[in-house]
């Protein structure tokens, strides 16, 4: 979506990578191309090899087996000081001894033949301001505050203008508010100096919401690739679905295949139309799923009447717990066959009905589109 | 309780307080206080012996912490890279060295000085073109001084240097190679200015030692004369008040030297950026 032209090779390019550390396999098999000027995230719970595909692409580990490209070339056995990345470290890794102008410089200092003073000075203000850091050249580093320091991280990576910019949890420190402001402030940065950008992260909203494609993992292999919206509405399998997103879901088997329209049963009475999804092509009839129903896509309501006609399934449920959320009000619903679920009603329809109370009974629905079938895994 | 602490004190300080009051004392006698002055000290700076041995003393010091700070920081360094077994061997083998008593040492440098110099020398006496007896000799002295002197503190320096790096943040030596810093660029821009206090206490415990050490130094001296060897053979012709005043003078050096040192140590630990982590 982001590339520049058809021909354009990758930035960075991962064929059958493998890490090993003794009997732990940190990364399985990654295939992987990210564009120039994409931004990507790595995402996934802990320990499932995030960090060490990171360090791979910045030459702090190499490979077991597979390849690592940098802009078409093999880099495997490259040493970090020798390739075309920069990396924000995920508590800075900021130099103690040295202010914040010299943190900046560091890298620009370290290139042969050496830029003139003047040169480097420029450069490093021009930096400063463009991370709004301006009049802090001569600050120390322990004077400054945890989003300042994660500024001058930024800063002093992001002078080098490196091909590629690796970012692991730079977010994680800082408290919630700081961290919105600072997922815009990365974003425009990213645009503005048309940078490619590779983030890890296990806070899913922040992968959503900051990158072009996200990159999903579990123990050490990518689970599923996409945009953000793709992830979200065609999840691959349960796992995907759940790390992406709150969803509800329903045991069942499959009763009918088709292309596109599928029919499951559900607590072995429930028979509801849904979405095929691309986990069902393999599946045969009979075979164990998970339907998957976001929160979101739940029509509730007093009166069974108003009801969209073409549901999918109509059920009657009791409130079992409310919680206003500010824009929406989250209930959690309880069914006598599908047992507890969650539904999520918009602010807007309690206009027309007021808010459910716990302990009521309602009438609830989905359409046949809004359910997904997944498989187990 | 208190009382016997106060009396530990008193036992421990009172000898070391005689003395340097003693080094203040107009009589000449060590034993009776005739009011302030001086003099003493006059006399040792302008005794020629003294003073020679203060020479000797502090070259040796001298050469023994810039050896012992290099070398020691060196194998601090290179330890790093040493894991599992060989590692718990080369640390046993450092926490040895620190509390092998001095007169071991002593002993041990000195027999194994002379039988490598009597091998050396008759290896040279072969070798020499001229006239045997003008051979060069190696011989006991300045040389075997030092060596003895880094050695022991060598060990010393390695273990101060080690806590520091080992209190160091690793990725800072990873984002400097991130930032395009050959290995000697990341050790000379990061890991040198990171732990040089450490080499700096660790220089100056070296010092004092070298300084202070009375046990080595008789041993493998040879013709030389440290300031605590002179101190100990001009003992032997009675306590002179001048005596004190180099005791004296001896002590303020060396407790100014472990001052800076433990100041240098427990310094505010610019390592912590203030991170949260
Ligand atoms: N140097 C190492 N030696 C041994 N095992 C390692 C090493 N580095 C990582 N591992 C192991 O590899 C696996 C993946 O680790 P990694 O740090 O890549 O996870 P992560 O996804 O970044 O997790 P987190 O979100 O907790 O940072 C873990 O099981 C970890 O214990
Ligand atoms: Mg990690």
């Amino acid at each position: 979506m982001q590339s520049n032209g058809a021909s354009a090779v990758p930035v960075l390019t991962f064929r059958g990578v493998s890490k090993r550390f003794g009997d732990v396999v940190a990364a399985r098999n990654l295939d992987l191309d990210v564009d120039e000027g994409e931004f990507l995230s790595f995402l996934g719970p802990s320990g499932c090899g995030k960090t060490t595909s990171l360090r791979m692409i910045a030459g702090f580990e190499q490979p077991s087996e597979g390849d690592v490209y940098l802009m078409g070339e093999r880099v495997n056995g490259v040493p970090a000081y020798r390739r075309p990345v920069n990396m924000v470290f995920q508590h800075y890794a900021l130099f103690p001894h040295l202010d914040v102008a010299d943190n900046v410089s560091y890298g620009l200092r370290q290139r042969r033949p050496r830029p003139d003073a003047d040169a480097i000075a420029r450069r490093v203000e021009a930096m400063l301001e463009k991370v709004r850091l301006a009049g802090y050249a001569r600050r120390k580093i322990w004077e400054l505050s945890g989003g300042q320091q994660q500024r001058v991280a930024l800063a002093r990576a992001l002078i080098n203008e490196p091909a590629l910019l690796l970012l692991d949890e730079p977010l994680a420190a800082l408290d919630r508010k700081l961290r919105r402001e600072m997922q815009i402030e990365l974003q425009n940065l990213q645009r503005d100096l048309g940078i490619t950008f590779v983030l890890v992260t296990h806070d899913q909203e922040e992968a959503l919401s900051m990158s072009d494609r996200v990159c999903i993992m579990r123990d050490g292999a990518i689970v599923q690739i996409g945009s953000p919206r793709e992830l979200y509405d065609r999840p691959l399998n349960r796992y995907v679905a759940d790390f992406v997103g709150k969803s509800n879901f329903f045991a069942g088997t499959l009763v009918e295949t088709g292309r596109e329209r599928v029919i499951v049963s559900l607590a072995g009475t429930l028979r509801v139309p849904a979405v095929g999804g691309p986990s069902v092509a393999g599946m045969a009839r009979g075979q164990g799923i998970s339907l998957s129903v976001r929160p979101e896509q739940m029509v509730l309501s007093r009166d069974p009447r108003s009801l969209p006609a073409d549901s999918a399934v109509k059920l009657e449920a009791t409130v079992r717990n409310r919680i206003f959320l500010g824009e929406h009000t989250e209930y959690l619903l309880h069914e006598t066959r599908l047992g507890e679920f969650l539904a999520l009603a918009p602010r807007q329809t309690e206009i027309s009905e007021p808010a459910f109370d716990t302990g009521e009974s309602i009438h609830v629905s989905w359409s046949a589109n809004a359910a997904l079938v997944l498989s187990n895994e | 309780m208190r009382i016997y602490a106060v009396a530990v004190y008193l036992f421990l300080y009172i000898p070391i307080g005689i003395i340097v009051l003693f080094s203040f004392n107009a009589g000449r006698h060590a034993s009776d206080f005739r009011g302030f002055s001086v003099q003493w000290y006059g006399k040792v700076l302008s005794n020629p012996f003294a003073m020679e041995a203060l020479t000797t003393s502090l070259l040796v010091a001298a050469f023994t912490a810039v050896f012992a700070s290099v070398f020691g920081t060196m194998a601090a360094l290179a330890l790093q890279s040493v894991r599992g077994r060989a590692r718990a061997i080369y640390d046993a083998a450092i926490y040895v060295a620190i509390m092998v008593p001095g007169i071991v040492i002593g002993i041990a440098t000195l027999i194994a000085l002379v039988t490598l110099f009597g091998h050396l020398n008759d290896a040279l006496a072969l070798l020499w073109p001229g006239p045997p007896d003008t051979a060069p000799r190696l011989n006991l002295g300045y040389g075997s001084l030092i060596a003895a002197h880094t050695l022991f503190t060598m060990a010393l320096v390695i273990v101060i240097v080690r806590a520091r790096i080992a209190g160091m943040d690793r990725s800072l030596i990873e984002a400097s190679a991130d930032l395009y810093a050959t290995p000697f660029g990341t050790f000379r821009q990061v890991t040198l200015p990171q732990i040089f206090p450490a080499v700096l206490a660790g220089f100056l415990l070296s010092f004092t030692f070298s300084f202070d050490d009375f046990i080595i130094a008789f041993f493998v001296a040879g013709s030389e004369t440290t300031l605590p060897v002179y101190v100990f053979s001009s003992i032997r012709r009675g306590v002179t008040p001048e005596i004190n005043a180099i005791g004296t003078m001896v002590l303020g050096v060396s407790l100014t030297l472990l001052v800076i040192a433990q100041y240098l140590l427990r310094q505010r630990r610019d390592t912590d950026t203030g991170a949260p982590s």
